[in-house]
């Protein structure tokens, strides 16, 4: 079955559009995107005036938590809410239990997000076995069923030796290692950014060097080897300067930042309600400078994606004291409302560049053939409304948990639909009118 | 009711349920509590040391970390205005078995107390705790954050030798990096107007305590010259893992207070220490059991001031009564 | 606001009352005087001047503070609670007789709190109370032993006594109070 989505702006910055385009599909396949394509048969999707249709999004970082944390999330829940926030691929880490360092984890993963249907879900396995850091995971076995990439998300890659072999090794894959940088002994028995707040509050400080000193490592290990390293969940302005100078060198370094960490400060910590669980994620809200650096890094080509770092965790974990509650906040149904109201309306980037940070890097980066809607590419597409109104209700949220600081916010931007492989998975009723998307 | 002919007192109260952190509070609610506390003091002077004003209401102490002296200076301060006293410790409560806090509070609500006393290891505690229950918190030290009380028996001790604390110079020596008391105090003297230094090792020293209105040094000397008071803070030998200085012995040697390095300061300089104190670590023998140490005083104030506390919150929130 | 007592008259009354109290206790040994905050501690120091200068012999004299003791204190769910204040008692009142002052004796339910009160600090022989003004209400058994003067009022009149030491002037007047407050 045909479908002509006509008179929508296109904004494809692979093949280097944006503007008025059709956008001709046939199964999972886009067929042609051109103006003024005729309908030959197809049904035809009027596009809205005010409505952008791009290449899928695609979170390169997320947690779903199955197998082993099905309380917080699960596949099929996650997808469901990676829709929602109009992406129509995710990739995951491996920190479940167990550990996604063998290729059934990587099997049992697919499977859960053949049969929820959604979005399309990229495992990405563990760089050591269990990731404890001493001995390398059957990286080839978990690149054949399905990983595209490796990490030990949640702590860093133990010792600069075995960074070193990871890189060497996955490099063979053309595979970036992806690394969750932060020095445990400068962490320490941290829980907050290390500053005036933490201290005020009383809460351990992680500073912003745990980090960069990593990240440091982990580039310079990177130019030695000539593997690709992948800087995740980056908040500090030193990673920023390390990725950048790395970046001048010829390393292959690439860098992600998440939303709250341009948006938000460790101010959070004591305002508007102090020790806010919800507020508590590692890396940890870092200060004004740091995040103002972030949205520099981001206007200026140095950082490569935008991720969410969705980390859904049950209610009952953060209903505890601050210390023990575990890190990380929901953010796949916030991502794109903050994007647009935070980015490009203030005019930091144009939408042509938000959909390479949420599109055509993170494809480019893992190796997915996604991130473009070229002639014969797969259909995966998002339809997003610039100048819709949201404001965050996480009682709606189609993920299982709802920690996130961002409830009540009222931002400009949102997603019209999704659609997955030809196939729409989610439609925004209330911005598109019921069924325009179908 | 109005035609009384009971003075009717100057409307001046706290307006809170809670008493979180000094940080909540003003300067003119500071001073509040401690002229209460000065009315209460003469109340344990009498042969009956016993008043009914909080007869009927009853104050849970919820103790997670043990602490002999805080818990039982709250426990002096309710039975003598009268109120039912509940101890619960840590090891003794469900706690042992997996409970977590918030299940403990509620089993707690269950039994309607008014007021709640709490101690516990986790900054923020408090705030967890008076976002989920009907009683009043009353903070009795949480993690490194706050010890309000602990500040307001202080600053208690502190009026009754120096009238006055604005404009005093009073200096905090010792690990402050860990120390609730650091917190409770700076909030409190930089409110009141004194000028507040903070001595210790660079290793020990708070990301970012200078915005808080204090000057920070190194040199002890430098803090103790001129002085009113010296505020001594208990080194948590528990909590220093042998990375933040070499060994007690140099800590002494570098910020012991010794009755040489006191001389420094004021002729009339008083020494304080929120015990329990190590003896030859950061503070000389010869300066505790001295002639300007006001440590013991400090034990007894404690009571006062608690017991004006928990006069003062019993009534509540204001923006609790109907509008 | 009709004054019921100027200056002149209320000190005649205390001296009047002074001698009353010497004639009833036969002089002055073994005798305390106690104040009720705020205004009946002055009232308790001028009315220990005004003994000594008949009797040559000082009084002790002391300022109870009954707010810790009040009935209504915590009858109400929430609202802010009222200021307490000293109470200066430097003195034994054991197999004392003690002279209790307040400015008006109303409902009688400020005596009830300080008579407890006293007795917390220990076992006086007798508790005698004296008061400016009576204005009758009573809500409890209590009777004064010592009265200014006598003043039938209504409930929706309010006795306002005004000394030099807390506002400025001595006189006492009665007020028709505007409306009821909750
Ligand atoms: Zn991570």
């Amino acid at each position: 079955m045909k479908r002509l989505f006509k008179g929508g702006r296109v904004v494809d910055p692979a093949n280097g559009r944006d503007g008025l385009f059709d956008v001709l599909i046939d199964g999972d396949r886009i067929v042609r995107v051109a103006k003024d394509i005729p309908p030959d048969g197809a049904h035809v999707v009027d596009v809205p005036a005010g409505f952008v249709v791009v290449p899928g999004l695609f979170d390169m970082h997320v947690h779903l938590r199955e197998p082993g944390q099905e309380h917080k999330e699960t596949v099929a829940t996650g997808t469901a809410s990676a829709v929602v926030g109009g992406f129509t691929a995710v990739a995951c880490m491996p920190n479940t239990t167990p550990i996604n360092d063998n290729a059934g984890v990587t099997e049992y993963i697919l499977q859960k997000a053949a049969q929820a249907g959604l979005a399309r879900v990229y495992p990405i396995g563990a760089v050591s076995k269990g990731s404890n850091g001493d001995q390398l995971a059957d990286i080839a076995e978990l690149r054949a069923a399905g990983c595209v990439g490796v990490s030990d998300d949640g702590r860093p890659v133990k010792t600069a030796l075995l960074m070193r072999r990871a890189l060497e090794y996955t490099a063979m894959f053309n595979m970036p290692v992806l690394e969750h940088c932060e020095d445990p002994s400068l962490k320490g028995e941290g829980v907050a950014h290390e500053g005036y707040h933490a201290s005020t509050l009383g809460l351990r400080g992680i500073p912003g060097v745990a980090e960069s000193i990593m990240a440091q490592r982990d580039i310079a290990l990177a130019e030695l080897t000539g593997g690709a390293v992948h800087i995740c969940h980056m908040s500090a302005m030193e990673s920023l300067r390390a990725v950048r100078e790395g970046k001048g060198h010829g390393a292959r370094v690439t860098c992600e930042v998440a939303p709250h960490h341009f948006t938000m400060t460790d101010e959070a910590l004591a305002s508007p309600v102090s020790y806010d669980t919800n507020v508590k994620m590692n890396p940890p809200l870092r200060a004004a400078a740091d995040r103002d650096e972030m949205l520099k890094g981001i206007a200026d080509g140095s950082v490569d994606c935008i991720a969410t770092d969705h980390a859904p965790h049950h209610y009952d974990e953060k209903k505890v004291e601050f210390d023990v509650a575990p890190f990380g906040i929901v953010g796949l149904e916030t991502c794109v409302p903050i994007c647009f109201d935070r980015l490009v309306h203030p005019g930091l980037i144009t939408l042509s560049r938000l959909i390479e940070l949420l599109s055509v890097n993170p494809s480019r980066i893992l190796n997915v053939a996604s991130g473009a809607l070229s002639d014969g590419a797969v259909a995966d597409i998002t339809i997003l409304v610039p100048d819709l109104q949201v404001t965050v209700d996480p009682a709606r949220f189609k993920s299982k948990s709802r920690n996130t600081p961002f409830g009540g916010w009222q931002l400009k931007g949102g997603v019209a639909a999704t659609i997955v492989g030809g196939r729409t998975v989610y439609m925004n009723d209330a911005a598109a009118g019921a069924g325009r998307f179908k | 009711m109005t035609t009384r002919q009971v003075e009717a007192p100057p409307i001046s109260a706290l307006r809170h349920k809670d008493l979180l952190g000094i940080s909540d509070l003003t300067a003119d609610e500071i001073l509040l509590i401690l002229d209460t506390a000065e009315a209460m003091r003469e109340i344990g002077d009498r042969p009956i040391k016993k008043v009914p004003a909080l007869r009927g209401k009853t104050v849970v102490n919820l103790f997670f970390e043990a602490s002999t002296r805080t818990r039982t200076s709250f426990e002096i301060a309710e039975k003598r205005l009268s109120a039912d006293t509940l101890n619960i410790a840590a090891t003794a409560s469900s706690v042992v078995k997996g409970e977590t806090l918030v299940d403990t509070a509620l089993n707690l609500e269950a039994m309607a107390p008014d007021m709640i006393v709490l101690r516990h290891a986790a900054s923020g505690a408090c705030h967890l705790l008076s976002r989920i229950c009907r009683a009043g918190i009353i903070n009795a030290g949480d993690g490194m954050h706050e010890h309000p009380t602990q500040a307001l028996l202080d600053a208690f001790t502190i009026r009754e030798h120096k009238k006055s604390i604005a404009g005093l110079k009073v200096a905090i020596i010792g690990d402050l990096l860990h120390s609730r008391v650091l917190r409770s105090n700076v909030q409190l003297l930089t409110k009141l107007g004194a000028d507040v230094w903070v001595s210790g090792p660079p290793t020990l020293m708070p990301a970012g305590i200078e915005r808080q209105g204090v000057r920070k040094t190194t040199s002890v000397d430098e803090a103790v010259e001129g002085a009113d008071v010296v505020m001594l803070l208990r080194l948590q030998i528990e909590r220093m893992q042998g990375m933040f200085f070499p060994s007690l012995r140099e800590y002494f040697t570098v910020f012991g207070m010794t009755r040489e390095r006191l001389k420094l300061a004021k002729h009339d300089v008083i020494i304080m220490h929120p015990g329990p104190m190590n003896r030859g670590v950061e503070i000389d023998s010869e300066v505790a059991d001295g002639p300007y140490s006001v440590i013991l005083e400090q034990v007894s104030n404690g009571v006062s001031v608690r017991m004006a506390v928990l006069y003062l919150l019993a009534g509540g929130a204001e923006h609790e009564t109907a509008v | 606001m009709p004054i019921i007592m100027d200056a002149d008259r209320m000190g005649r009354t205390l001296m009047r009352i002074a001698h009353e109290i010497i004639e009833r206790n036969r002089g002055v040994d073994g005798l305390a005087i106690v104040g009720i905050r705020t205004r009946g501690v002055f009232i308790a120091r001028r009315l220990a001047k005004a003994l000594q200068q008949i009797a040559s012999e000082p009084v002790p004299t002391g300022a109870l503070d009954i707010t810790l003791y009040r009935d209504d204190l915590m009858r109400h769910a929430v609202g802010p609670q009222p200021v307490v204040r000293r109470t200066e008692i430097p003195f034994s009142i054991d197999d004392q007789k003690v002279v209790l002052v307040d400015d008006v004796l109303y409902t009688g339910r400020t005596i009830r709190a300080a008579l407890d009160a006293l007795i917390d600090f220990g076992r006086p022989k007798e508790i005698q109370l004296t008061v400016l003004i009576d204005r009758g209400h009573r809500e409890l058994p209590i009777k004064a032993d010592y009265v200014g003067k006598n003043v039938p009022t209504s409930l929706k009149e309010s006795v306002h006594v005004r000394l030099i030491e807390t506002d400025g002037t001595d006189e006492i007047s009665v007020d028709n109070v505007p409306e009821e407050k909750s």
